[in-house]
């Protein structure tokens, strides 16, 4: 069993697998920290509710951090070239969300340190802007990454990339942008009406409502797109070789209008994927009209799997593709990393994110139910 | 090859990144082991004092978390950002670790450092012990694996250059794991986390009981801190990293020029206390030399020779022209893919490849490379002597004041006396010793490295990204005005955290915070050990 499960094609699309499991998970568990940071301001009107807010995610942000940082280094270890081209592509667009990054768990922590109004309603800014800016640069990149982004390697392999930040702020790739933004905004409600005080729950309620239903158009929107040719297709000209090395300069590919639907003609299956992203929305929906919590975290959770493995399984086996020059574009089986990486890696994901899984869990046993304003000033501990 | 001097500012901007991300690291791993080992003290013994002490110092070690996480994100994705060329050529082995110490250490210590700031009131007092160490735990574990990667850089063993692939690929993972450079590293370096924890404590300490302040808390944390100091800074020197050395031509270059050694001498070779060197002369004047102390720190034995600077760059010299054979053959192969010969020559002198990478600050394709070049390479591994050497002098320096520091202060407590004012005030000032010991032992270590990357494999100008000047401009202004503003901002709620002090417990025969100074000092001077609990 372990033959097959470590051969070298199985390991790719294992990896390829993971690489999506890090991304949505990511987006599901940092996406309710930076939905409810980007609503602080619509959902809390006094100091002590945006308190609240910031202590809903006060624990446990800093796991779901790690998501983001795991997700570069499994993407380094698994898929150096994506690595390396993508990270110094949107060199600046990196910049920015590093920023944020940086900005936001400091605001967390830093924001009720002193009494100041402020130094408070600075921070409240920093945290709102910090919220709402990489989920739109995260959409955006993934919006590019479809349409295809200008890079080529020389015969060493070091990847040159040519255009700019601005380069990457075309209509169809902002419009992903958009859906992303949504998607986390809609993951932030969600998790507001779960754990906050019901003041703030049912602000969070209300604006999440319209958020899903606006998401749920616009990524319709977005599949309109795809379908319309806006947002890229490439097609590969030859045979793959799942256990070949990885080297990409040895393919064809042709930029192809409706290569993103060509998988989805060949096993209809995956239109579950899409079928999740607009479902899950349209319950979320449902759910906040309803007021029923529980339901509506898992369904924008349901969401963001939906949308994010559209993207992927719409690509596949092209993970980047180069618009420069197609035949350098980065794919399931010419980017990753050597076999023995690979699995030497897999044994380490299998053992350790079990372990993970199960003692999150624990953690978010123990930190259960709603933060109340009267919680704030019995707590010792609190943001 | 990326323009020298966006090399230059990418190297800048990595330098000051990491320098600034390591100020907050090692108080980090120290302060999490002190925090443990109070909150097991208090859950033993169930005081209620030591309870105080691990929120007041949790308190310290959180703002100073948040630091460190936010920085040590800039660190997982500068690689790809500023070194892309660098990622590619050795992300199927440098990745691995990094990825690891995510899934095995920082989710951890991220998980767990919520419960021990919010688990008081939601768990029994063992179970929260339990949270606590898991995040020291994870803490010590991440160091682990971030030395396994960067002791890769220095010792890249476990690996070869795969010519299909144009890249370097893992060979023998175990060896990466199990790497001489990144065990005696991690040794080091969370032992040296450990003294910074240790002084940070003792110095706060220091200061409460020279202000007659909160004396309950700090007599303990004082004698909990020299403690750990003692040992800690016995195994920063006793295991101090100098074991690695002896492992491949460049770290024995580094150790050369640390030591401003440029000949062999004989065994066991004497120990440059002080001098000057000259890297245009090459030679060390005004040295003042201690015989035989080098050979035995460095070889940990009195017959093993420690080549110097000159014989190690001849040797140098014979590994480019290998490498020139090398290059040759994978120019070769990468002409025609299918030209097995070249492949099987390439093969067979594949180590010295980085070597002949070396000649391309001269010559834009090394074939065409000259004795003047290729002698010129060699020179090119000698890293700045002086700078290495004087660095490294302050860094022992720092850490035998240290020493000294620790067992004072443990010797005193150990006679249950209260340790005399000039004692605390040297503890108070001895507070930045330990980050500059840090500072410039890292800087010895990556400024050692040069011109290599990963040591003998990739040369540092090759590793960079195609970024454009105002990219990197742009970065490394908005990094350094981001941390910059932080750094101000950490240090001012530090010190309004050790001002607030910690909870105040009356009943335990603590004095109130703001009662007088004058009544304060009294109690110091006669101190009893230890009010009664």
């Amino acid at each position: 069993m372990f033959e097959l499960l470590f051969s070298y094609e199985v390991l790719r699309l294992l990896w390829w697998v993971l690489l999506g499991v890090l991304l949505i998970g990511f987006a599901i568990a940092d996406g309710f920290d930076m939905g409810a940071a980007a609503l602080l301001p619509l959902v809390a009107k006094t100091d002590d509710e945006k308190r609240v807010v910031i202590n809903t995610v006060g624990p446990v942000w800093e796991g779901n951090q790690v998501w983001f940082i795991l997700g570069g280094g499994a993407i380094f270890a698994a898929w150096p070239a994506l690595y390396a081209v993508s990270f110094s592509g949107f060199y600046l667009a990196m910049f920015l969300v590093l920023a944020m990054l940086i900005v936001r768990p400091v605001a967390f922590k830093y924001r009720s340190k002193r009494e100041s109004t402020v130094w408070r309603r600075n921070w409240d800014l920093a945290i709102t802007v910090s919220g709402l800016v990489p989920p739109v640069i995260f959409g955006v990149a993934m919006g590019n990454a479809l349409i295809g982004v200008p890079f080529t390697f020389d015969n060493d392999l070091r990847p040159d990339y040519q255009g700019g930040l601005f380069g990457l702020l075309n209509a169809p790739a902002l419009l992903c942008g958009f859906v992303s933004l949504a998607m986390i905004i809609a993951q932030g409600a969600a998790w507001l009406q779960l754990k906050a005080d019901h003041v703030i729950a049912e602000r969070a309620r209300v604006i999440g409502g319209h958020t899903a239903i606006a998401g749920a158009i616009l990524f319709a929107i977005g599949g309109l797109l795809v379908a319309g040719g806006l947002l890229g297709g490439y097609a590969l000209q030859t045979v793959p070789d799942y256990s070949g090395p990885s080297f990409p300069l040895s393919k064809e590919v042709l930029p192809s209008t409706n290569a993103w639907l060509s998988n989805y003609g060949r096993a209809p299956i995956l239109l579950l994927a899409p079928a999740l992203g607009i479902g899950g929305m349209l319950i979320a929906a449902l759910g906040f009209r309803l007021k029923r919590t529980v339901m509506t975290f898992m369904a924008t959770s349901t969401s963001i799997l939906g949308i994010i493995g559209t993207v992927g399984v719409s690509m596949f086996p092209f993970i980047l593709p180069s618009s420069l020059d197609p035949n350098h574009s980065l794919m399931v089986f010419d980017a990753s990393s050597s076999q023995a990486t690979l699995r030497n890696m897999l044994v380490a994901t299998m053992i350790f994110l079990p372990l993970i899984l199960l003692y999150t869990a624990w953690v978010y046993k123990i930190l259960f139910g709603r933060i109340t304003l009267d919680d704030l000033h019995a707590a010792e501990h609190t943001y | 090859m990326p323009d020298p001097l966006l090399v230059d500012l990418s190297r800048l901007q990595f330098a000051l990144t990491a320098m600034y991300h390591f100020l907050f690291v090692p108080l980090t791993l120290g302060l999490s082991i002190l925090v443990a080992m109070m909150e097991t003290v208090y859950v033993m013994t169930g005081k209620q004092v030591w309870r105080e002490m691990t929120k007041f110092w949790g308190t310290l070690f959180g703002i100073n978390f948040a630091l460190g996480v936010a920085t040590g994100i800039t660190m997982e994705f500068q690689f790809g950002m500023n070194w892309a060329f660098y990622s590619h050529y050795v992300g199927d082995v440098f990745g691995a670790p990094l990825a690891i110490e995510g899934l095995m250490a920082f989710f951890l210590e991220a998980t767990f450092v919520g419960l021990f700031f919010f688990g008081w009131d939601k768990m029994r007092p063992q179970t929260h012990l339990v949270a606590t160490w898991l995040m020291a735990l994870g803490t010590n574990f991440s160091a682990l694996w971030i030395l396994i990667a960067n002791g890769w850089m220095q010792n890249p063993v476990g690996a070869a250059f795969n010519p299909d692939t144009m890249r370097m690929e893992v060979t023998d993972f175990m060896a990466v794991l199990f790497n001489p450079v990144a065990q005696a590293k991690f040794v080091h370096t969370v032992s040296a986390g450990y003294v910074t924890g240790a002084v940070f404590v003792l110095a706060v300490s220091a200061y409460y009981l020279l202000r007659g302040q909160h004396t309950a808390l700090a007599q303990r944390s004082f004698v909990v801190a020299s403690a750990f100091g003692v040992a800690s800074a016995l195994s920063v020197i006793v295991l101090g990293d100098e074991s690695g050395y002896a492992v491949t031509d460049h770290q024995k270059m580094k150790l050369a020029a640390m030591e401003s050694m440029w000949h062999t001498e004989e065994a066991p070779a004497p120990f440059t206390a002080i001098g000057i060197p000259d890297m245009e002369a090459r030679k060390t004047h005004f040295a003042v030399e201690i015989p035989f102390v080098m050979g035995i720190i460095g070889t940990r034995s009195f017959d093993t020779e420690i080549p110097g600077i000159l014989e190690l760059v001849d040797t140098a010299e014979e590994r480019v022209r290998r490498g020139l054979v090398a290059y040759q053959a994978l120019e070769d192969f990468k002409a025609d893919r299918s030209n097995m010969e070249a492949k099987e020559l390439f093969l067979a002198t594949r180590d010295d490849l980085g070597y002949a990478q070396l000649l391309r600050q001269f010559r834009a394709d090394p074939l065409e490379a000259d004795d003047e070049d290729i002698r010129a390479a060699a020179w090119s591994t000698v890293p700045s002597v002086p700078s290495l050497f004087f660095s490294f002098r302050l860094m022992v320096l720092a850490g035998g004041l240290l020493l000294v520091l620790f067992v004072l202060s443990f010797w005193y407590t150990m006679q249950e006396r209260m340790p005399p004012r000039w004692l605390l005030t040297a503890a108070l000032w001895s507070l930045p010793i330990p980050w500059i010991a840090m500072e410039v032992g890292w800087f010895v270590a990556e400024y050692g490295r040069q011109p290599w990357v990963i040591e003998g494999v990739l040369p540092t100008f090759l590793a960079a990204s195609n970024l454009t000047l105002s990219d990197i401009l742009i970065t490394i202004t908005g990094f350094t005005l981001v941390y910059g503003f932080f750094a101000v901002i950490e240090v001012r709620l530090m010190l309004l955290a050790i001002a607030k002090g910690p909870k105040v417990l009356d009943h335990l025969g603590e004095i109130l915070p703001g009662i007088g100074q004058e009544h304060g000092k009294d109690r110091v001077t006669t101190a009893s050990p230890a009010p009664a609990e």
